[in-house]
């Protein structure tokens, strides 16, 4: 006799893709605006970028409740730490925060799979990538998601990201400007739209830097 | 109050049909150094006085941010207080968690007053020693309780506890009629006012008393030291000049305040003076 199994799954995937990229003194997160079940569409216009903190931003694409879910958890942590500390928790303390928080929930995970993006303590731009259980790695660039098969390539060609075993140390830190960036988010969410279908409508692309928080959006294509 | 037989246990009844540990918990609230509050339709305020036990340490900090939209003053054991605050701060955190929305200010008293109920009916517990102010704006507007030591919980326009209390409450008493129409500078100006009644002569400034405000479009915060001096500096100053023709004594600090302490019709005066150069609608 087989195994039964289930006649259905907790899980769902929205799709859609995350990126993010780590300047010098800027940080970059976008991700796309459509949120789809299946062969389709939900909503044209849904954000997958939450502001956990003042200087910290997460992108997040997989199963949207869980993301939510997720936002939620952070920023109750986040209200309590500022409570005891009486300061804004900074971009490594939330990276280590979330990792935990995920790998809390191990034997049930969080599908939703994140990009972290925002400003270290010296005020350098900083990216940190996860798997669905927290695993993480403090990274240049990286990104999540349906399109990030089709992403990541292209973001290597052009950033590649010196190895974290490499002696000596380098920094994770890409040598592009901040207008630079920006347009290199454009191109490749405009190339991932093209062959991904889970991908496209909208890119909201959120810039962090000493000025604050920016938010723009460009149009996709919406097949 | 004296010692008795009936007063080693929270769980013991006197025969007069009273529980002496919860007063004694109330008595500790009366030692605490004085915390103050008052509301208008908008906006609430609290003051504190901050007694450092020494010119070497640093004040206690008696008022808290709960959340956005409210804030508490304490009086009394504040070790109590800060555990109690955190215990709000929980709550709060966790009722935004379920219902993306804030607590309601009524909803968060009457969960604090029965965690003190049930310290009052526990062989094992005691009363928690600290009486709390608690301020807040929520859909109905803006409130201040008190919470005791018994459990029992009130809502006031104004009220003051701790130690010389009754000097801000007798100062209160009087204005409070005013208050529900007072924009936010004056709220705060008789919060410095009822404050410095409660200082009975000792001198009024910013390292001694701290201001917390909270109100439609204005999140609880508590006001820097600097501001706080300037808000005392314009009110005093303004008393000085209206008492000089009064009363023809040197316009110190010192001698505005006891004038205050020492009689009504000069307090009148300042008072009106001070409603003058502000040009609020305070009354005598």
């Amino acid at each position: 006799m087989t195994k039964q199994h289930a006649n259905w799954s907790p899980y769902d995937n929205n799709g859609g893709s995350c990126v993010a990229i780590a300047g010098s003194d800027y940080c970059v997160i976008a991700a796309d605006t459509r949120m789809s079940t299946g062969y389709n569409i939900l909503t044209r216009d849904y954000s997958k970028i939450s502001h956990l903190a003042e200087k910290c931003v997460m992108a997040s694409s997989g199963f949207q409740a869980d993301v939510k879910a997720l936002q939620k958890v952070l920023s109750a942590r986040h209200l309590t730490y500022q409570h005891q500390h009486n300061k804004q928790m900074s971009c490594p303390a939330m990276a280590q925060l979330l990792s935990n928080t995920l790998y809390y929930k191990r034997f049930f995970p969080y599908y939703s799979f994140n990009v972290l993006g925002g400003l270290d303590s010296e005020g350098k731009g900083c990216v940190f990538t996860y798997d669905a259980v927290g695993s993480y790695e403090r990274v240049g660039y990286s990104s999540q998601g349906s399109g990030s098969t089709l992403i990541m390539p292209f973001l290597d060609n052009q950033l590649k990201s010196p190895s974290p075993l490499l002696l000596p140390a380098q920094d994770a830190v890409t040598p592009l400007s901040e207008t630079e960036a920006v347009d290199l988010v454009k191109t490749v969410f405009a190339s991932a739209t093209e062959r991904d279908i889970y991908t496209g409508d909208k890119v909201e692309i959120v810039i962090l830097n000493a000025s604050g928080i920016h938010r723009d959006f460009m149009d996709l294509r919406k097949d | 109050m004296f010692r008795n037989q009936y007063d080693t246990d929270v769980t013991t009844w006197s025969p007069a049909g009273r529980l002496f540990q919860v007063e004694y918990a109330m008595e500790a609230v009366k030692q605490g150094s004085a915390a103050i509050g008052l509301r208008s339709k908008t906006h609430v305020v609290l003051a504190c006085v901050n007694k450092a036990n020494s010119e070497l340490s640093s004040h206690q900090k008696k008022i808290f941010k709960v959340d956005d939209h409210i804030g508490v003053a304490i009086a009394g054991l504040t070790a109590d207080g800060r555990v109690l605050s955190r215990y709000m701060r929980s709550e709060c955190i966790n009722y935004n968690y379920t219902y993306e929305s804030p607590l309601p200010v009524g909803r968060l008293v009457v969960q604090l007053a029965d965690k003190a109920q049930v310290c009052t009916q526990r062989s094992w517990k005691r009363p928690y020693g600290v009486g709390l102010l608690v301020a807040g704006l929520d859909e109905s507007g803006a409130h201040l309780y008190y919470n005791c030591p018994s459990g029992n919980y009130f809502e006031y326009q104004a009220f003051a506890i701790g130690s010389r209390s009754q000097a801000a409450k007798t100062y209160l008493e009087r204005k409070f009629n005013n208050f529900t129409a007072s924009s936010r500078e004056d709220l705060i100006k008789d919060a410095l006012i009822a404050a410095r009644e409660s200082l009975q002569g000792e001198k009024l400034t910013s390292s001694v008393c701290t201001i917390a405000v909270v109100g439609v479009g204005e999140p609880f915060h508590i006001l820097d030291q600097e501001t706080v001096q300037q808000l005392i500096d314009t009110f005093e100053i303004v008393r000085e000049e209206e008492t000089a023709p009064a009363e023809p004594e040197a316009a110190a600090e010192q001698d505005a305040a006891t004038e205050q302490a020492s009689g009504a019709d000069q307090g009148g005066a300042g008072n009106q003076g001070g409603a003058d150069q502000g040009g609020s609608p305070m009354d005598i």
